[in-house]
C-alpha cells in the first residue's frame, strides 16, 4: 500500500485548496491604509538620449502626489550583477551601472525613465501622458554578432559591446583544437536558442510602506528570494540597513527565474513611500511585464563534435554569442557561463571540451536566468549536434550517446569542465526510455501516420544538469558575490505542533506540502502538524530562496539538519522523563522509548516538556524546542534523464503535433511522487513550447514585435499530449542527507532537442534533406525548410 | 482606461439615437474594443452597449435561410445555427469559451478585424448585412482590413445567410492569438461555388474566384489542384510569410471542399 505521511507519499498539494477557491495572498491583494499608486514612464524607443525630460504638467495635475526621474536616484548604487566573470585575457567583464530610473540615457524599450505617484492608478497614467520627453533616437544595438563592432553602443561609457569573452576551461582550448582538427569526423551545427519571455501568470508587484515612526520599511514584492532581494537593496542599491527593511513576498503566483532579481521598480516604490510618507504600489501590466521582465535564453551558438568513425566522441568545441540585453540582471552573467559552459560534457565521457562564451549588451530587456537557465542551451547544443552526428555516422542516436555515457562505475565523475558528477546511471535511464516509450512499436506508429497522410518522426535525446546551486566556497573562486546555502528553523510549539521556517520560497513548487513529509517522516508524526512559514525575512532565517532547482536538495538538507537538532534534544528531554540513559532512548512512530522496555513518552509530552520545565534538569538543558540549521552544499546535485518524443507532421501545412513524450529522470530520491510528476509536466510544456512556438522577437530598431498573446505564441492544453513519465531509476545523489537531486527545471531543459530531433526525423523520412530548424518549429518554418 | 459614458439602451430605436453623440462607439461583446479600451488606444466619449437590446439576439430560420441577430453571441450561433452546419461549427471555433459567451456575430463584422471567422461567412454565404437603417449585401460590405461599408454611427442589427446545399470553414490558427492565420470558407449553392478567404490578406477578407470558377464547375479537391494563389499582398509576419498563407488558402479550400456537408 503506498504511503499516506512522510516521505514518499503523494501527498495532495495543502496549498491548493486556497489557490483553486481564490483565496491566495498575492502581492496585488495587499493593501494597506492610504496607498498611493504608480505609473511608470517607459521609453519607446529601444535605444535614446534624454535630452530633457518636462514633468511640470505631470506635477500638476489634481491628484498627483510626486514625480521621480532618474536625476532623483543619481547618486544611489546601481543594481549589481551577483556573478564576477573574467574574460580569457584576465580582464573583469564589464559592468555599466543599472540604475533605479534611466538618466541620460534610454537603453531598450521600456526602460522606465520616470515614474508618477498619484492618488489613483489612472490618474498616475494619466500623469505618466503628460509628461514631455524630448528623447533622440539612436540606432539600436540588437544583432548579437554586429553588435560587436561597436558601431553604435548601449553603454557609451564602457566604449564596447562585450560584457566578457569568457572560455571554459582555457586550459582546454589549444587540445580541443588540436583534437578536432586532426579527428576522423566532425559534425558542425550552428543554431539560435530562442529567447523566451517569462510569463508568470502574476505579473510582478511591488508595495512599499515607510513607518517614519521608526524609520522602517516594509516591501511587499513578487519574489522568489525575500532575502536576497533585501540584501540586494541594502547592501547596494538603496543604502537602508538591513534591520530597516523588511521584505515580504506572499504568494508568488510563478517565476521561472524572472522574480529572483532586484528590479528598479522595487527601489522606487521605497523611495516613493518615504517621499510622501504613504504605502505605494505598483503592479505591472501584462504589456510591462513583456518589456521589463528578465528574459531567458537568446544565444547564437556553434558547436562542433568530433569523434572517431566508430562513434566515440574525441571533443565537444562551441562558440556562443549570449544576450545579456541592456544592462546586467542579477544572475544574468552566471547563466551563460557557469551554468552552461560546465555543463557540455553532457552524459558523456569526452576528454576534450572547450567552451567560449561572448556576453553581449543590447538595446534589449535584460536577460537572465529562466528555467533551466543555461542548462537547457547546453543540452539543446550537444543533444542536437550528437543527432546530427549519428545521421551523418548512420548509427543509431541512442547507440551513439550509450556508447559514450559517463558509465555508473566510473562515477564520481570528473568532466574535462570542471564538474564532478557524484551519481547516475544512464544507461539505465535509456533502457527504461526503450520500455516506456515502446520504441520499438515505433515503425509501426510510423505507418498509421503515413496511412493518414502525416509524417511521424522520433526524437530523443538525454540531459544532464546541475542544480541544487551550490556550494558557496566553490561559486566564490568561480565569481559568485552571494553564497547559495540555505536555513530553516524547526519550531516545536508546546502542544507539539510545528512551524518550520524556511528560506526557500515556493511560486507554485508546493513547499507547504513537501517539506513538511520530511520533518514528519523523521519525527514519525502526521504531516497535518507541521507548517510552514516563508517568504517574510522578518519571520525566517537567512535562506538565499529558491531557483536553480535548489528548494529540497539545498533547504531540505537544512531542515534535515535542524530536524536532527530537535531529535537531539527531546532524546536529552526524554532520558530526563524516562529516567534514563540518553543512549537508550529511541524514536519510533513519534514515541521516544527506552530499547528494551515498555517505558515511553510521546513527542507531545516531551514538546509540552520543554515549555512547561517543571522537573526539568535546566543545568543541563535550556527550556524549549527550536533550532536552526544553516546548510551548504557540498556539491550541486545532477539530475539526467532520456527523453523520447513523437511527432506528427502534416506534409502540407507544415504544422507539427507532439503525437507522444515520454520523459524518464532520474532525480535520485524522492519525496512527493506526485509533486515531481507535476513539476516534471509543467517543463515539459514549457520545453515543448520553447521548441514549437514561443519567441520573443525584436526587430532591427530595437522594437519588440510580440509584446501581447496575441502574438506570443504560449502553449496551451491541447498543444501538448498526455505525457508517458517516469523517474523510478534512482542513483540517490551521495552528498545531501535526502539524497534528492532537484527536478523542477528537468522537463524544460530535456524536452527542446528531442521535439527538434523528431521534426527532423520527420522530414527526413520523407526524403528532404533537412538537418536543422531553429526553434520555434512553427509551421511557417517547416513548410519553408520542406520547400527550400 | 479613459473615462467614458456608459448607456445600455433596450431597443435598436434607443441605441441609434444615443450613437448620435460625438465619438460614441457601439459596443458588441467587446473582445476588441474592451482591450484597446484598457491599452488607451481608444477613448470614446460614449460606450453604448448593444447587449441589452432583445430584438437584435437569437437564431431562426426564414425563407431558406437563418437570420441571427446583431447581438448574437458566438455561442449562441454554435447551438442554434444547426440549420447551417458549416456556420455552427464555425462559431463554436472561435476562441475559447469566455470568448463565445461574450463575442458577438454584429461584433466581429463591425470591425472587420481581417483575422477573424466571421466575415469569410457572411462574404462565402452572400449573406445580407441588416442594419437600423438598410441592407448591404457581403460582397459590398468589406472593404478592408478594418473597414466596411458602415456608416457613422450604424448598427449590425441582423445578418441573414441563405443556405447552402454544402459547406465547410477550416481554419489554420495563427500560433499565438488562435484567430485564423487562414481561414477558407467554402460554400456551394445552386447559382455556383463560393470561397471566400480570410486571415490572409492585407485587404481582408476576399473572394478567392478562380476557385469558385472552378469549382463551381467541378466541385472537388482535385479542382482546384492546378490553381495558384500569389504571395503578394498576402500578410507576411512573425508567424509566416506572404508565400506561406498563398500556399495556406489552397490547401485549406481543397480541405474544405473535401469537408463540406
Amino acid at each position: 500500500m503506498p504511503k499516506d505521511n512522510g516521505i514518499g507519499a503523494s501527498t495532495l498539494r495543502r496549498e491548493d485548496f486556497r489557490f483553486l477557491t481564490g483565496s491566495g495572498n498575492y502581492t496585488d491583494d495587499i493593501n494597506v491604509h492610504g496607498q498611493a499608486y504608480v505609473a511608470f514612464a517607459r521609453s519607446n524607443v529601444a535605444n535614446g538620449k534624454i535630452i530633457s525630460l518636462d514633468t511640470s504638467a505631470a506635477e500638476d495635475l489634481d491628484g498627483v502626489l510626486a514625480v521621480f526621474t532618474g536625476a532623483d536616484f543619481a547618486d544611489v548604487g546601481g543594481n549589481p550583477a551577483g556573478w564576477l566573470i573574467n574574460s580569457r585575457d584576465g580582464e573583469p567583464m564589464k559592468e555599466p551601472k543599472r540604475p533605479v530610473l534611466a538618466h541620460g540615457k534610454v537603453r531598450h524599450v521600456g526602460d522606465a525613465y520616470a515614474a508618477v505617484v498619484a492618488e489613483t492608478e489612472e490618474i498616475a497614467r494619466d500623469a505618466v501622458e503628460l509628461i514631455s520627453a524630448n528623447i533622440e533616437e539612436l540606432p539600436a544595438v540588437v544583432d548579437l554578432k554586429s553588435a560587436l563592432d561597436n558601431k553604435h553602443l548601449v553603454h557609451d561609457e564602457i566604449e564596447t559591446n562585450q560584457c566578457f569573452d569568457w572560455g571554459w576551461i582555457e586550459d582546454n582550448r589549444e587540445k580541443t583544437d588540436q583534437a578536432i582538427a586532426s579527428a576522423p569526423h566532425v559534425t558542425t551545427l550552428e543554431l539560435v536558442n530562442n529567447r523566451l519571455v517569462p510569463n508568470a501568470m502574476e505579473p510582478r508587484c511591488s508595495l512599499a510602506d515607510y513607518n517614519a515612526g521608526n524609520d522602517e520599511y516594509t516591501l511587499y514584492t513578487t519574489s522568489q528570494n525575500p532575502h536576497l532581494t533585501r540584501l540586494l537593496i541594502s547592501a547596494f542599491v538603496m543604502g537602508i540597513p538591513e534591520n530597516k527593511l523588511r521584505v515580504i513576498a506572499p504568494d508568488v503566483g510563478g517565476g521561472f527565474g524572472s522574480k529572483i532579481y532586484h528590479y528598479g521598480e522595487e527601489a522606487l516604490v521605497l523611495a516613493a513611500s518615504k517621499k510622501i510618507g504613504r504605502p505605494v504600489k505598483w503592479t505591472a501590466t501584462r504589456t510591462e511585464s513583456f518589456l521589463s521582465d528578465a528574459h531567458g535564453r537568446d544565444h547564437v551558438t556553434k558547436i562542433e563534435l568530433a569523434c572517431e568513425k566508430d562513434g566515440t566522441f574525441i571533443a565537444f568545441r562551441t562558440e556562443t554569442y549570449a544576450n545579456v540585453g541592456a544592462y546586467l540582471s542579477n544572475f544574468s552573467t552566471a547563466t551563460p557561463t557557469f551554468l552552461h559552459g560546465t555543463l557540455m560534457s553532457g552524459n558523456y565521457s569526452v576528454p576534450n571540451v572547450y567552451v567560449n562564451v561572448k556576453a553581449v549588451f543590447t538595446n534589449t530587456a535584460p536577460v537572465d536566468a529562466y528555467r533551466g537557465a543555461g542548462r537547457p542551451e547546453a543540452t539543446y547544443s550537444l543533444e542536437r549536434v550528437i543527432d546530427k552526428c549519428a545521421r551523418e555516422l548512420g548509427i543509431d542516436p541512442l547507440e551513439l550517446r550509450k556508447k559514450n555515457f559517463v558509465k555508473p562505475d566510473q562515477f564520481p565523475y570528473t568532466t574535462a569542465v570542471g564538474l564532478e558528477y557524484d551519481t547516475g546511471n544512464y544507461d539505465a535511464l535509456v533502457e527504461k526510455l526503450r520500455d516506456l516509450a515502446d520504441l520499438q512499436g515505433f515503425d509501426q506508429r510510423r505507418k498509421e501516420s503515413e496511412a493518414n497522410g502525416m509524417l511521424r518522426g522520433l526524437g530523443v535525446n538525454t540531459y544532464i544538469e546541475a542544480c541544487g546551486i551550490a556550494p558557496s566556497n566553490l561559486v566564490g573562486v568561480l565569481g559568485s558575490r552571494v553564497g547559495l546555502y540555505d536555513a530553516a528553523t524547526v519550531r516545536v510549539n508546546a502542544t507539539g505542533n510545528i512551524s518550520v521556517m524556511v528560506g526557500a520560497h515556493s511560486h507554485g513548487q508546493g513547499h507547504e506540502t513537501a517539506f513538511p513529509q520530511v520533518v514528519a517522516e523523521m519525527l514519525g508524526i502526521d504531516e497535518s502538524l507541521i507548517d510552514i512559514v516563508h517568504g517574510d525575512t522578518s519571520k525566517i532565517p537567512f535562506g538565499m530562496g529558491s531557483y536553480g532547482s535548489r528548494s529540497l536538495a539545498v533547504c531540505g538538507s537544512a531542515v534535515v539538519r535542524a530536524t536532527e537538532k530537535i531529535i537531539n534534544k527531546a532524546k536529552k528531554i526524554a532520558s530526563h522523563m524516562l529516567e534514563a540513559s540518553e543512549a537508550d532512548i529511541e524514536l519510533k512512530d513519534g514515541v521516544f522509548s527506552v530499547s528494551g522496555t515498555d517505558k515511553s513518552v510521546s513527542f507531545g509530552d516531551v514538546a509540552l516538556k520543554a515549555y512547561i520545565p517543571h522537573n526539568y534538569p535546566l543545568e543541563d538543558i535550556e527550556p524549549g524546542l527550536e533550532e536552526s540549521a544553516f546548510y551548504d552544499p557540498a556539491n550541486f546535485t545532477y539530475p539526467a534523464g532520456a527523453y523520447a518524443c513523437e511527432v506528427e507532421v502534416d506534409p502540407e501545412t507544415g504544422a507539427v503535433k507532439i503525437a507522444k513524450f515520454t520523459a524518464v529522470d532520474d532525480f535520485g530520491n524522492i519525496i512527493n511522487p506526485m509533486i515531481v510528476t507535476g513539476q516534471v509536466h509543467g517543463g515539459l510544456a514549457q520545453g515543448i513550447g520553447q521548441a514549437l512556438m514561443e519567441n520573443c522577437a525584436y526587430d532591427e530598431n530595437g522594437q519588440l514585435l510580440n509584446a501581447s498573446y496575441m502574438d506570443y505564441a504560449m502553449p496551451r492544453a491541447s498543444d501538448v499530449p498526455f505525457y508517458a513519465v517516469d523517474h523510478s531509476c534512482q542513483t540517490p545523489c551521495t552528498h545531501n542527507p535526502l539524497g534528492v537531486k532537484g527536478c523542477g527545471e528537468a522537463g524544460a531543459i530535456g524536452s527542446p532537442p528531442s521535439v527538434v530531433n523528431a521534426v527532423v526525423d520527420a522530414l527526413q523520412s520523407a526524403g528532404h534533406n533537412v538537418t536543422h530548424i531553429d526553434m520555434p518549429v512553427s509551421p511557417s518554418r517547416v513548410w519553408a525548410a520542406m520547400n527550400s | 482606461m479613459y473615462n467614458f459614458d456608459f448607456e445600455k439602451p433596450s431597443t435598436i430605436a434607443d441605441a441609434v439615437s444615443a450613437m448620435a453623440t460625438e465619438e460614441a462607439q457601439a459596443l458588441g461583446g467587446g473582445q476588441t474594443l474592451i482591450p484597446t479600451l484598457k491599452q488607451r488606444l481608444a477613448s470614446p466619449s460614449k460606450l453604448v452597449s448593444l447587449s441589452g437590446i432583445a430584438e437584435m439576439k437569437g437564431v431562426c430560420e426564414a425563407d431558406g435561410g437563418i437570420s441571427v441577430g446583431g447581438a448574437t453571441t458566438h455561442a449562441t450561433v454554435a447551438a442554434e445555427a444547426g440549420a447551417y452546419p458549416a456556420l455552427a461549427a464555425l462559431a463554436s471555433n472561435i476562441g475559447d469559451p469566455a470568448v463565445r459567451n461574450r463575442g458577438t456575430i454584429g461584433g466581429s463584422l463591425a470591425n472587420n478585424d481581417p483575422a477573424a471567422c466571421y466575415p469569410s461567412a457572411a462574404l462565402a454565404s452572400g449573406a445580407t448585412i441588416e442594419t437600423n437603417s438598410r441592407e448591404i449585401a457581403a460582397d459590398d460590405y468589406f472593404q478592408g482590413m478594418f473597414t466596411t461599408a458602415l456608416e457613422e454611427g450604424e448598427i449590425i442589427t441582423n445578418v441573414r445567410f441563405p443556405i447552402p446545399e454544402a459547406a465547410s470553414y477550416q481554419k489554420f490558427e495563427q500560433p499565438a492569438s488562435r484567430f485564423a492565420m487562414v481561414g477558407v470558407f467554402v460554400a456551394k449553392y445552386a447559382d455556383g461555388v463560393r470561397v471566400a478567404v480570410t486571415g490572409a490578406s492585407e485587404d481582408g477578407v476576399f473572394r478567392w474566384t478562380e476557385a469558385e470558377e472552378a469549382l463551381s464547375g467541378n466541385f472537388s479537391a482535385d479542382a482546384v489542384e492546378g490553381l495558384s494563389v500569389s504571395g503578394d499582398g498576402m500578410i507576411s509576419d512573425l508567424h509566416g510569410s506572404g508565400d506561406y498563407r498563398a500556399h495556406l488558402v489552397k490547401v485549406l479550400t481543397k480541405r474544405a471542399v473535401a469537408a463540406a456537408s
